[in-house]
This record gives structure tokens, sequence and C-alpha cells, in this order.
């Protein structure tokens, strides 16, 4: 055996530990999910023979609390996400392409908000919202989210703009194209992956929010972040159900990632391999 | 008053002054070709007619309306891009029509147009590919053809060979120019290659620093140079300029030759050593140093006869000696030059 297959196989073998140990986690709150609560809790632990159950699902589902905390986390998401990318991407076009000499700043000023810890600015945003009667309400939180992220957005999709060259746009122009129809046909074609996987970004990151989703959304809005912290408290020591409220609040995100990964691949690495 | 006419236009980036108050005429139905070095604000200004970027203060008339402040596509020209910037998510087809699309033209006018204007480049087996699956040739053909759908009023075109091979670009100069002939269309070109601007004018027009230093024929400009810079800057191998006695002799600060009127003669004024020389078939070039280190260009016959470190003797073909006083303007044949050395 040469050295070059081996250090082939040494990296195999290094990479599949890396996945399993970030995966383990998740893949044990999976399995945990059908067992029975006994068996959850059962030391040593099963690792793949014991009684498969569905009984946690249904149990998880029973009480239509997830439905609802499913929509209000789809629209929270969605909206929010949408929200950030009809800013973010006319945002983006100017300073990739109608730069000034501020641009720079600019961009380094938006980044810079991101810095402050979103606990310094709760209290006067909740007084804000409770006056505003904005607590509790989806479209509350899906504002906020989509400030938050804004700044994140704007500034993936100016990298992934400005690998479109100007000229292509120029030729738009020329051609007679109006701003939105260069944006739209010419452009967001182009930058269709940098477009998807921003958008993925943020609505995973939206849709994991907790800190604002637990603080201002209690009842009628609350996602599923709000859900399964409220599911921990009262039902704490079932494990198990507890773990199927978890595999049911993350695979809306998984499926979708899984489904777009070849264009989020290319829209990450995005200049790399162009 | 048709064609293009621009009075003071200027445009500023940031200090640095990208063009300063051009007056210029470009003629109807012309071809007129913009050259000078890189960033001399032969791209700026066409990047201006264009509209693709604002005038600060001036004019452009456009068959004889002003259309300093209106909207690129308004203005009826059409532009082909150094990097030929086609739409890569569209197939041949699709680009040469979607300004005509925009425009909301019927579909089969679309059609008839597209079809037309393939057919005249030879695109027609290529209408349903891709623009990654054409060679640069073939895209620089689809660019050319996307501005002639259109049927503008001007073309625009930025360096459109430099990223061609020379015979591709040999090639593409002459359909450019065959194409222009036969539509009679006014054509803006910009290059720095000044062989370019000489083979495919009719009216050249030299930048430097943002301003222009002379327009006119390209013959004109090469028998008459305005000044030593033009001189310099047309014509290959460039013209050969001499200081000191030599152009003392004519009364000059400088006076320059051009290679082929620098003449091998065993009774001429002035004493050189052969460098080497370049054989390229039907003619020849002699690079030559004077005594006092002047570097020399001579043009000769392909059948020429002389060998490195070899002394010869070289005239000026009479009539054939462009003067230039210190400032570097040229000086005309019957005045004197007031600045003697």
């Amino acid at each position: 055996m040469s050295a070059r297959p081996r250090n082939r196989a040494i990296a195999t073998l290094l990479a599949w530990g890396a996945s399993l140990a970030i995966a383990f986690p998740l893949l044990w709150t999976l399995l945990t999910s059908f067992k029975t609560e006994l068996e959850a809790v059962a030391f040593p632990p099963r690792f793949l023979s014991f009684d498969w159950t569905l009984a946690n699902y249904r149990g998880a589902l029973a009480d239509g609390e997830y439905l609802h905390a499913l929509v209000n986390s789809v629209i929270i998401a969605g909206g929010s996400s949408a929200l950030v990318l009809a800013l973010a991407i006319p945002a983006a076009w100017a300073m990739a392409f109608a730069p000034t000499r501020r641009t720079r700043s600019v961009l380094l000023w938006m980044l810079s908000t991101k810095m402050l810890p979103p606990v310094g600015v709760f209290i006067p945003i909740f007084l804000f919202y409770r006056d505003w009667g904005l607590l509790d309400s989806r479209i509350g939180i899906a504002l906020l989210l989509a400030a938050g992220n804004l700044p994140i957005a704007a500034w993936m999709l100016f990298s992934n703009f400005r690998e479109v060259p100007g000229e292509i746009l120029e030729a738009a122009r020329m051609d007679g194209a109006s701003l939105r129809q260069e944006i739209v046909t010419v452009l967001a074609p182009l930058a269709l992956p940098g477009i998807a996987s921003t958008f993925f970004l943020v609505f995973t990151l939206a849709w994991n929010e907790s800190f604002w989703s637990l603080n201002l959304a209690t009842t009628e809005a609350a996602p599923l972040t709000a859900f399964i912290a409220a599911f921990s408290s009262p039902q704490g020591l079932f494990w198990a159900r507890l773990s199927a409220a978890s595999i049911l609040s993350i695979a809306p995100v998984l499926l979708i990632g899984w489904l777009c990964q070849r264009q989020l691949v290319r829209g990450l690495t995005f200049g790399a391999v162009k | 008053m048709s064609g293009i006419v621009l009075q003071g236009v200027t445009k500023r980036f940031g200090d640095h002054l990208a063009t300063d108050a051009i007056d210029l005429v470009i003629p109807d139905g012309a071809f007129t070709v913009f050259v000078g070095p890189s960033g001399c604000g032969k791209t700026t200004l066409l990047r201006l007619i264009a509209g693709l970027e604002d005038i600060d203060s001036g004019r452009l008339l456009i068959d004889g309306v002003d259309m300093a402040r209106t909207s690129p596509a308004a203005r009826g020209l059409a532009m082909v891009f150094q990097s030929y910037a086609l739409y890569p998510h569209m197939t041949v087809r699709a680009n040469l029509g979607f300004a005509l699309k925009l425009a909301r033209r019927p579909a089969a006018e679309i059609a008839e147009r597209v079809e037309g204007a393939a057919a005249m480049l030879n695109l027609t087996p290529l209408l349903d590919r891709r623009p990654a699956a054409l060679s640069g040739g073939q895209r620089q053909r689809v660019a050319i053809g996307r501005a002639l759908v259109r049927e503008p009023r001007a073309f625009l075109f930025d360096e459109p060979l430099s990223n061609l091979d020379a015979e591709l670009r040999a090639q593409m100069r002459f359909e450019i120019r065959r194409l222009q002939q036969q539509l009679g269309i006014t054509a803006i070109y910009v290059t720095h290659d000044q062989a370019e601007a000489m083979t495919m004018a009719d009216q050249i027009v030299v930048f430097r620093d943002g301003r222009i230093e002379q327009t006119g024929a390209p013959l004109d400009i090469y028998r008459n140079p305005a000044n030593r810079f033009v001189a310099g800057f047309i014509g290959s191998p460039r013209m050969n300029f001499l200081t000191g006695p030599i152009a003392a002799d004519y009364g000059c600060a400088t006076i320059g030759v051009r290679p082929e009127h620098l003449l091998l003669d065993p009774a001429g004024a002035v004493s050189a050593t052969v460098q080497t020389v370049e054989h390229l078939g039907s003619e020849s070039f002699i690079h030559l140093r004077t005594r006092s280190g002047e570097p020399l260009i001579a043009r000769g016959t392909h059948d020429l006869d002389v060998h490195p470190e070899e002394s010869v003797r070289l005239r000026f073909a009479t009539g054939r000696v462009h003067r230039f006083d210190a400032e570097g303007r040229a000086v005309p044949a019957n005045n004197t030059c007031l600045e003697t050395v």
C-alpha cells in the first residue's frame, strides 16, 4: 500500500469520526424519540435493540400545541426571511454595483450591529412592543428577526453579487432593462445560488431564534422554540416525548436543507470554485 | 444635424479629471476610432456617450437632440463590451432577442430580426446554445449580433477584440468593418492598438490625459501628426526621435523620422552601428544606435544585407522629417523654430 491511499483512508476515517461526533447528540435524540420512557432512561442505554414505538410522536402531537407552534414558526421564519431578502437584495446591489467612498464603512457599521448583545436592548424594545401592541404577535417577532438578520444577509449577498461581472448588468441597461428588470431577469438568475443560501441561512437563524421568541411571544405567536421550552418544564422527565418534540421541531429545516443542498454548497463556496 | 456631437463634455472621478471639456463631432455613418494609452479617458468618453456614466458638464447631441441626461436605452445606441457581457443563463437566441423582448415587440418580429442577425453573422446553428458552449470568436459575434438586432443609431465598441488571439483579431477587424460599411451605421470604436485604429477608421481621435491630442483621417494623422505624442503613438515601429546637433541642423528641439524614411546611404550624414536585424520575410527592421547612443529603427527591404556590429551611414528621405518645438508641438515645414537648441 503506497502512502497516498493510506493517507486517504486516514482522512476518510477522521472525517467520518468528526461528523459522527458532531451529529451524535442529534442521532441520539432521534433514537430516544422512538423508545419508551422506561428504555429512554435505562442504564446502560440500549443502542438499537429496543421496542421501536411511535407513541411519543402521537403524544407530542396530541394536544395541538405543536401544529400551532409549527404554523407560527413557518410564518415568522418565512415572513422575516422574505422581508430580509426584499431589503437586502437592493442594498447589496447598490453596494456591489454602485459603490461610493463610504460603502466599506457602511458594511462594517452593519456588521457592528451584530456585536450588540440582544439583552442590551431588551427593555426598550419590550416597552415599545407593549405600547404598540406588538407583544405576542407574529408580525412583531418577524419584524424583529428581520432587523436582526438583515446585516448578515446584506453581507452575504454583497459578496455574492460582486462575483457577477458588472458589464453584464450594464449590457442589460443598454438593452433597455429597468432597474427592477435588471435585478429580476439578469442579476437574480446569475446569483441564484447565493440568494438561495442566504435565504436558507436567515430562515434557519429565524427558525432557531429563542431569545426574542421566548420573551416576547408566550402563547398566541409562540413558535417551535417556545413550544420546546414550554414542553421541557412540565414534561421534563419524559425524555422520549421531549426527544420526539425536538425532532419534530427541527425536521422542517433539515428537510429544506437536504432538498436544496446542491444550491447551498455552490452558494456558500461561491467565488472559491467559479 | 445628424451624427453625435460632444460639446465641452467633462467628467471627474473624485479629484481625477477623466475627460476635460471634450469637443468632438462623430460624423453620421462613419467609423470613428478613439485611440490612446490606457487611462487616457477614451473608455470613459465612450461610457459617457452610452449613458453608463453621468456627464458632469457639457452637452451630448445625438441626431441634434441633447441626450446628456437621457437613460442609456433611450439613446438608441448599442454597445459591444470588452468581456462580451453575454447573459450566461440565456441561449444565444434569448441573448439576441433580449432588448426586443424588453421593448415588448411582437414575438414574430423578434424571431425574424434575431434570425436575420444570426444569418448575417453565421450564428444560425448556434442559436440554441448557451454562451458557455461557444468559443471566444463565436461569443464576440453574439455580442455584435445583440447590438445589431436593435437597429441602433450607432454602435459603441469598447476594445472588443482584445480577448481574441492575433489571427481571429485580424479576421474580426475586417468583419466588423465590412458589417459597418454594409449597414452604413455610425460606429465609435475604442482601442489602445494603433494598428486597429489605422486599419479600421474613417476618423481617428487620439487621446491623452483626458484631452484630445488630434482628430483626423488615419493617413492625415500618420503624415502630419500634430505633436510629438501623436507622432510617437501612431505608426509601428514607432517614429524615431532625435535631439541634439542633428535636430539643431533642422532648427528645432526634436526631429522625428519614421522608420521607412530612414535610408541606408554610404553618403548619409548620420552614422550608426547595427544592433540587430529582424527579418519578417516581406521586409526587415534594422535596430541601430547612433554615436551619441540614441536608438533608431529603420525599415529595409527583405533582401537587406547588413549584420550586427556593422557601422552604417544613414540619411533622411527628403521632405519626410517632422520637426517639433521644445513643447513637443509640430512645426510646419516652412516655419522656423523659435526655440532652437
